[in-house]
């Protein structure tokens, strides 16, 4: 390498990393494909007591290039797992031989909104169901086939096409009535300091997002965008896989994706973004 | 001559003697303002040493949570707590050495870990496995690398 090239290098060194650790453009505006208008920031919701001054999508927080990522489908690596999830919602699986399209047939009719309003409360089972756990229902009671992995590959992307079907309907979910004791379950949980680090939810998220913690720019820890595609694992990211990561950062024994207490804690984080756009699939570094 | 290698041998292993015996983390004891008189290895510390565990993400990791003019060296310093940058004109020793050990005594429910602590967590963990671990856990920093630490700031002077 001669004197010239390595200077240059250097230069594009120094430039690069100022581009990756701050410019994210906390200002900027989302419209997906030229069409769909995204309210990425909102007024708080009344039940958040005035801790958050408004709501920001994570979409906000992140470099000007993973934001470009999520302007045009055909940039975003995540809606490949949508296409995938379209054939899957076709296909004929389990002893009563019916797919999901033999009940639900076109997702863009029957899914529309769908999205929004999960985690929500199933009457007839007597409990607050996420999204995956009423497409697991789905394929064991109705289709007679075998659960899926709650956060497995097939899971998030059939996630993502349902949530598709919502792109740019505000986040609406339910927090009174029979919901009320799991939301305020997953409350307590948000605030609490968990493992050896001590660590809240809040202590990141609400407290400190637009702040960097060494390398990571905090967002609020919005859920309206998942599943997520991220760079970093190049495949869709279950919310609850995040809220294992988060958990386990701060020296804790975490919860299991699907258990009781992460089902609330969606409750409570889907809550705290009501009137944000549905996203999914987004994408993160 | 001889007499004074046998004095240098006594001290030697009077000082090793020390470092064997720190105070452990559950007989520490704050001030009222949360500052801890002496040294918890009863050895001094290690200004270069200190600057390591300050840097290295395994150790202290205080750059994720702090600015620090004197280690510009160390990328992506965070913007969680105040910069340290004069942190050895605003508390003494002793002070420095409780903020570090337990900064809760200083600053009631503060965000900055206990680093010098080893119980009383809820859902503590195996480090970051994410699995359980069993209290008493080890604290985070021991106690030489706290007072390392503390020698360190104890040079950052405006
Ligand atoms: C045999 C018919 C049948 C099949 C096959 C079926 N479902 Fe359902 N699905 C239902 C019924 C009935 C409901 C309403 C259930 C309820 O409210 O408890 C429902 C509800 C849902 C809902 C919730 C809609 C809402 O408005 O809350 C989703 C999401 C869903 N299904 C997804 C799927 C997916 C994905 C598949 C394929 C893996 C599938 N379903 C297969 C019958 C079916
Ligand atoms: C030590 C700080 C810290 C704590 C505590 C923490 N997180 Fe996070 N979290 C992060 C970082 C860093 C990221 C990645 C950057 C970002 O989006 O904030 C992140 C990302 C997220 C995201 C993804 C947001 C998006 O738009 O992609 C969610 C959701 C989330 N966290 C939820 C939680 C929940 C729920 C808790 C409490 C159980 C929690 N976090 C605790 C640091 C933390
Ligand atoms: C998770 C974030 C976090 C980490 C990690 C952290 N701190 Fe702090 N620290 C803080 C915050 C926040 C404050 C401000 C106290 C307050 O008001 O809550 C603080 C305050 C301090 C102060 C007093 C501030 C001053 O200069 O006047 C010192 C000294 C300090 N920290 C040293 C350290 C050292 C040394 C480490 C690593 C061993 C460390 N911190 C790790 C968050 C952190």
């Amino acid at each position: 390498m001669n004197k010239t090239t390595a200077s240059r290098l250097a230069l594009t060194l120094v430039l690069s990393f100022g581009a990756g650790a701050a410019l994210a453009d906390e200002n900027a505006d989302l419209v997906v494909n030229e069409e769909i208008e995204m309210t990425v920031r909102a007024p708080a919701p009344a039940y958040l007591d005035g801790h958050l001054p408004e709501i920001l999508s994570g979409w906000l927080f992140r470099s000007d290039e993973t934001q470009d990522l999520q302007r045009d489908d055909f940039d975003n690596p995540g809606m490949i797992f949508v296409d995938q999830a379209l054939d899957q919602w076709a296909m004929v699986d389990g002893s009563e031989g019916k797919s999901c399209a033999s009940c639900h047939d076109d997702p863009a009719d029957s899914m529309a909104g769908v999205r929004a309003v999960y985690p929500k409360w199933n009457a007839d089972a007597g409990e607050v169901r996420t999204l995956a756990m009423q497409i697991n229902d789905c394929r064991e009671t109705q289709m007679g086939a075998k659960k899926w992995g709650y956060t497995s590959g097939d899971m998030t992307a059939m996630e993502a096409l349902i949530s598709v079907q919502s792109r740019g309907m505000p986040v609406n979910v339910a927090i009174d009535g029979p919901v009320a004791a799991t939301w305020e379950q997953g409350k307590e949980m948000y605030y609490t300091r968990y493992g050896q680090l001590e660590l809240s939810c809040a202590n990141c998220h609400e407290d400190n997002y637009g702040n960097h913690i060494r390398a990571d720019h905090l967002s609020q820890g919005q859920i309206n965008g998942f599943p997520v595609y991220r760079l970093k694992n190049t495949k869709l990211n279950a919310a609850h896989d995040r809220f294992k990561g988060c958990v386990r950062d701060t020296r804790a024994e975490t919860f299991d994706p699907g258990s009781p207490e992460f089902v609330a804690l969606e409750l409570y984080v889907a809550s705290r973004g009501n009137g944000l756009s549905v996203e999914a699939p987004s994408v993160r570094n | 001559m001889r007499i004074t290698a046998i004095t240098l041998g006594i001290t030697a292993l009077a000082a090793g003697a020390a470092l064997a015996d720190p105070v452990e983390p559950m007989s520490v004891k704050y001030d009222d303002y949360g500052a801890i008189e002496t040294s918890l290895s009863g050895m001094p510390g290690d200004a270069v040493e200190g600057k390591k565990v300050m840097s290295s993400r395994g150790l202290g990791n205080c750059v994720a949570c702090h600015e620090v003019s004197a280690l510009a060296d160390v990328p992506f310093q965070g913007e969680i707590g105040p910069s340290l940058d004069g942190a050895g004109d605003r508390w003494n020793e002793a002070e420095l050495r409780g903020i570090v050990a337990d900064a809760k005594k200083t600053y009631d429910g503060t965000m900055m870990p206990s680093f010098y602590k080893t119980s009383g967590y809820i859902r503590p963990g195996n480090a970051f496995t994410g699995k359980a671990g069993t209290e008493p856990l080890p604290p985070l920093l021991t106690a030489q690398q706290i007072e390392d630490v503390v020698a360190f700031l104890l040079t950052l002077k405006d």
